[in-house]
C-alpha cells in the first residue's frame, strides 16, 4: 500500500515480559498489502524530551481486522512511553515505509535469524514465507530464556531453534554458535537476518563463507522515515543510501561490511 | 476565506507557506501524503555543482524540542538535478525554488547558471549558511564582504528571483542582510540552523560524526523570531521567516515580526501534513481577528 499518515487505535497492549510489549493497532480502513520488513514510524506523545517519531518493524499484519502489530522493547523514554499506550487511545502512525525482504523461490529452504528486538519483522516474514510454501527455519537468540518472546507464534510458521547466552533456552551461545551454522548452512537458499549490528555482521560473514544469499534489515536513527531528511544513511557500494527508503532491508553484497 | 496571497519579489504565492530546503526532498516524496500544489511553494534539497556524498553517519541527534543534523549537502549535483529530477517537477503548478550551495564563488555561479536554464523553477535560494560543510557554505554568510561577493557574482548570471538564506551564526545578522540586499538579493530567508553539539555522556564521544551540527526545531524559534525582527528593521526586501515553525500560531508570530512568507522545516519530519494544517490555521486566525488579508499582518507587531 502507499505510505500514509493515520491515527490507529490501540486495541490491545500485551505485556510479554519485563520490557517487551506487543501493541495491536487497528486502522479505520482496509489495509492494503504490506511487505515483510516494512516499518512504521510512530509519534510519541506526552513526552517532553522525545521530539521525533520512533521507527518500528511491522511485526504482524491481520488484513481481516485491519490490524498491524508492533513489538516494542522499552529502552529509552520514547519506547517506554509508547509501550504504555492505553487501550482505546490513538497513535499517529506513518506506514508502511521502506522496502521489504525479497521473497525466495517457492519451496526453497530458508533460514530466518533474529536477535533482540530484531526478531520483530521476522514473524511477518515467516508467515508470508510459510504461505509461499517455503521450508522455514527460524533461529532466535537472546541473553536468557526470559528475553525470548512470542515463541509460540513463530512455531506456527516454521521450525524454531533458539540460542541463549546463558544456556537457559536452546543451545548456549550466540546465534552463530548454533549447530545450524555448521557444515549444513549451505542447505539454505537464503538467510534473512535482523538484530544488533554485530550479530548481523557475524551472520553475514557465515553466509558469505557458505555462499548463501543473505539479506539484513538495518536499524538507524532517523528523523523522517520517508527519505527527505537524509539522516539515516549507511555506506553501500553505491555510496550513501538511506536506511528508510533504500532499505531497511539490504542484501549483504550491497553493504561495505568487512566480512 | 481570507486572502492568503503574498509576494516575494516576482513570485506570487497563493499562500505564505513554503517548505524549507532539506526537509521536503524534491516534493515528490510527499505525493503519497497530499497534493503539494496546495502549498505556496516548496524549496528543494540543497544542490551543488558537483555531486556530494555528504558526511559520515551518525548525522542526526535528537535534542530537547529539536534535532541536530550534519547531513552535509548530500546531493547528486546540478546536472543530475536538471536532467533527471527537474522533468519530474514540471508537473507541479505551485512555485518550486532550488536551494543552491557551493564551496567557492565559482561553484555557486556554475550551479546557478544551470538552474537559470530551467523555465519552471521560480527562483533560487542561495545557501550561504550551511553549517555542515568544511569549505564554503556558512563561511560566506558570516562576513559582509564575502556574503556580498557571492551574492553579486550569482546576481550576474541568475535572472529570476534570488532569495539569500542567512546564517544565524553571526554577531549581527542585520548587517549581513543589508550586505546581501546591497549585492542584489531580491529576498532574504532566515534562519538556517544554529551550530550546536551533542555528547554521549556514557561513551564520552560526540554523537555526530562531524562533532558539531545544525540545530533546528522549536528550540530555535525564539532566536529565529528575534532575527527576523532585527533584519526586517534593516532591509526593504521581503523576508521569508523560518526556524521551528510547528503550527499556525508560530507562523503568525513570524508574520508579525516582519516575514512576508514562512517556511516549514523540521515539522515535516514529524507530521508530513503540518503545512496543510498551518495554512488552515492561518486562515482561521485571520477570520477570527476579522483581518481580510495576510498582507495586513506582515510586520504589524504592536509595540
Amino acid at each position: 500500500m502507499r505510505k500514509s499518515i493515520q491515527n490507529l487505535k490501540v486495541i490491545a497492549n500485551i505485556k510479554l515480559n519485563d520490557d517487551h510489549h506487543l501493541l495491536q493497532l487497528q486502522a479505520p480502513d482496509q489495509l492494503e498489502k504490506i511487505y515483510p520488513g516494512q516499518f512504521a514510524n510512530i509519534q510519541v506523545d506526552h513526552s517532553q524530551s522525545v521530539f521525533l517519531r520512533r521507527p518500528f518493524s511491522i511485526h504482524a499484519v491481520d488484513y481481516q481486522n485491519n490490524i498491524i502489530s508492533i513489538l516494542i522493547k522499552g529502552i529509552g523514554e520514547g519506547t517506554r512511553s509508547l509501550s504504555q499506550s492505553p487501550v482505546e487511545s490513538y497513535l499517529s502512525v506513518i506506514f508502511p515505509l521502506g522496502n521489504g525482504f525479497s521473497l525466495p523461490a517457492v519451496n526453497e529452504k530458508v533460514l530466518l535469524v533474529g536477535g533482540g528486538c530484531g526478531v520483530a519483522p521476522l514473524l511477518h516474514l515467516a508467515q508470508v514465507l510459510n504461505q509461499n510454501s517455503n521450508d522455514v527455519f527460524i533461529l532466535l537468540g537472546a541473553k536468557a530464556a526470559a528475553d525470548l518472546v512470542e515463541l509460540d507464534q513463530y512455531t506456527r510458521y516454521g521450525k524454531l531453534f533458539t540460542t541463549t547466552e546463558d544456556g537457559s533456552h536452546g543451545e548456549k551461545g550466540f546465534v552463530t554458535d548454533h549447530s545450524l551454522f555448521g557444515k549444513e548452512l549451505s542447505q539454505f537458499g537464503k538467510i534473512y537476518c535482523c538484530g544488533p549490528e554485530p550479530m548481523m555482521r557475524a551472520v553475514a560473514a557465515k553466509a558469505k563463507q557458505s555462499s548463501v544469499d543473505c539479506e539484513v534489515s538495518l536499524e538507524n536513527t532517523m528523523a523522517c522515515g520517508f527519505g527527505v531528511c537524509l539522516c539515516c544513511v549507511t555506506e553501500t557500494i553505491q555510496g550513501h543510501k538511506c536506511v528508510c527508503t533504500d532499505g531497511p532491508v539490504f542484501n549483504i553484497n550491497q553493504l561495505k561490511w568487512q566480512i | 476565506m481570507a486572502d492568503l496571497s503574498t509576494v516575494i519579489h516576482n513570485i506570487k504565492l497563493k499562500n505564505p507557506v513554503l517548505t524549507a530546503s532539506g526537509t521536503f526532498g524534491y516534493g515528490i516524496e510527499f505525493d503519497d501524503f497530499f497534493d503539494v500544489n496546495q502549498l505556496g511553494g516548496f524549496i528543494v534539497k540543497g544542490t551543488t555543482i558537483h555531486p556530494r556524498q555528504g558526511n559520515a553517519y551518525p548525522r542526526m541527534a535528537e535534542t530537547s524540542s529539536g534535532m541536530l543534523n550534519a547531513v552535509g549537502l548530500q546531493n547528486a549535483g546540478a546536472q543530475y538535478f536538471a536532467t533527471e529530477i527537474y522533468p519530474k517537477l514540471t508537473k507541479y503548478e505551485t512555485n518550486v525554488l532550488v536551494n543552491v550551495s557551493g564551496s567557492t564563488v565559482e561553484e555557486y555561479v556554475a550551479c546557478a547558471e544551470i538552474i537559470n536554464e530551467l523555465d519552471d523553477i521560480a527562483g533560487i535560494e542561495l545557501n550561504i549558511s550551511c553549517p555542515n560543510v568544511k569549505e564554503g557554505g556558512m563561511a560566506f554568510g558570516t562576513s559582509c564582504p564575502s556574503a556580498a561577493a557571492v551574492v553579486s557574482a550569482v546576481r550576474k548570471v541568475y535572472k529570476k528571483t534570488m532569495v539569500v538564506k542567512l546564517s544565524p551564526n553571526v554577531t549581527n545578522i542585520a548587517e549581513i542582510g543589508k550586505a546581501a540586499e546591497g549585492a542584489g538579493a531580491d529576498s532574504l530567508s532566515l534562519i538556517n540552523t544554529i551550530l550546536g553539539m551533542a555528547i554521549n555522556a556514557e561513551t564520552r564521544k560526540p554523537v555526530l560524526s562531524t562533532i558539531t551540527g545544525g540545530l533546528s526545531g522549536p528550540a530555535v524559534k525564539p532566536i529565529a523570531l528575534r532575527m527576523v525582527w532585527q533584519v526586517s528593521q534593516a532591509v526593504k526586501i521581503p523576508i521569508i521567516g523560518l526556524g521551528g515553525i510547528m503550527n499556525a500560531t508560530d507562523a503568525i508570530e513570524f508574520f508579525l515580526a516582519g516575514a512576508s512568507a514562512i517556511q516549514v522545516g523540521t515539522a515535516n519530519f514529524i507530521d508530513p501534513l503540518a503545512t496543510l494544517k498551518i495554512i488552515d490555521g492561518i486562515d482561521s486566525y485571520l477570520n477570527r481577528h476579522k483581518i481580510s488579508a495576510i498582507s495586513e499582518l506582515i510586520g504589524c507587531l504592536h509595540l
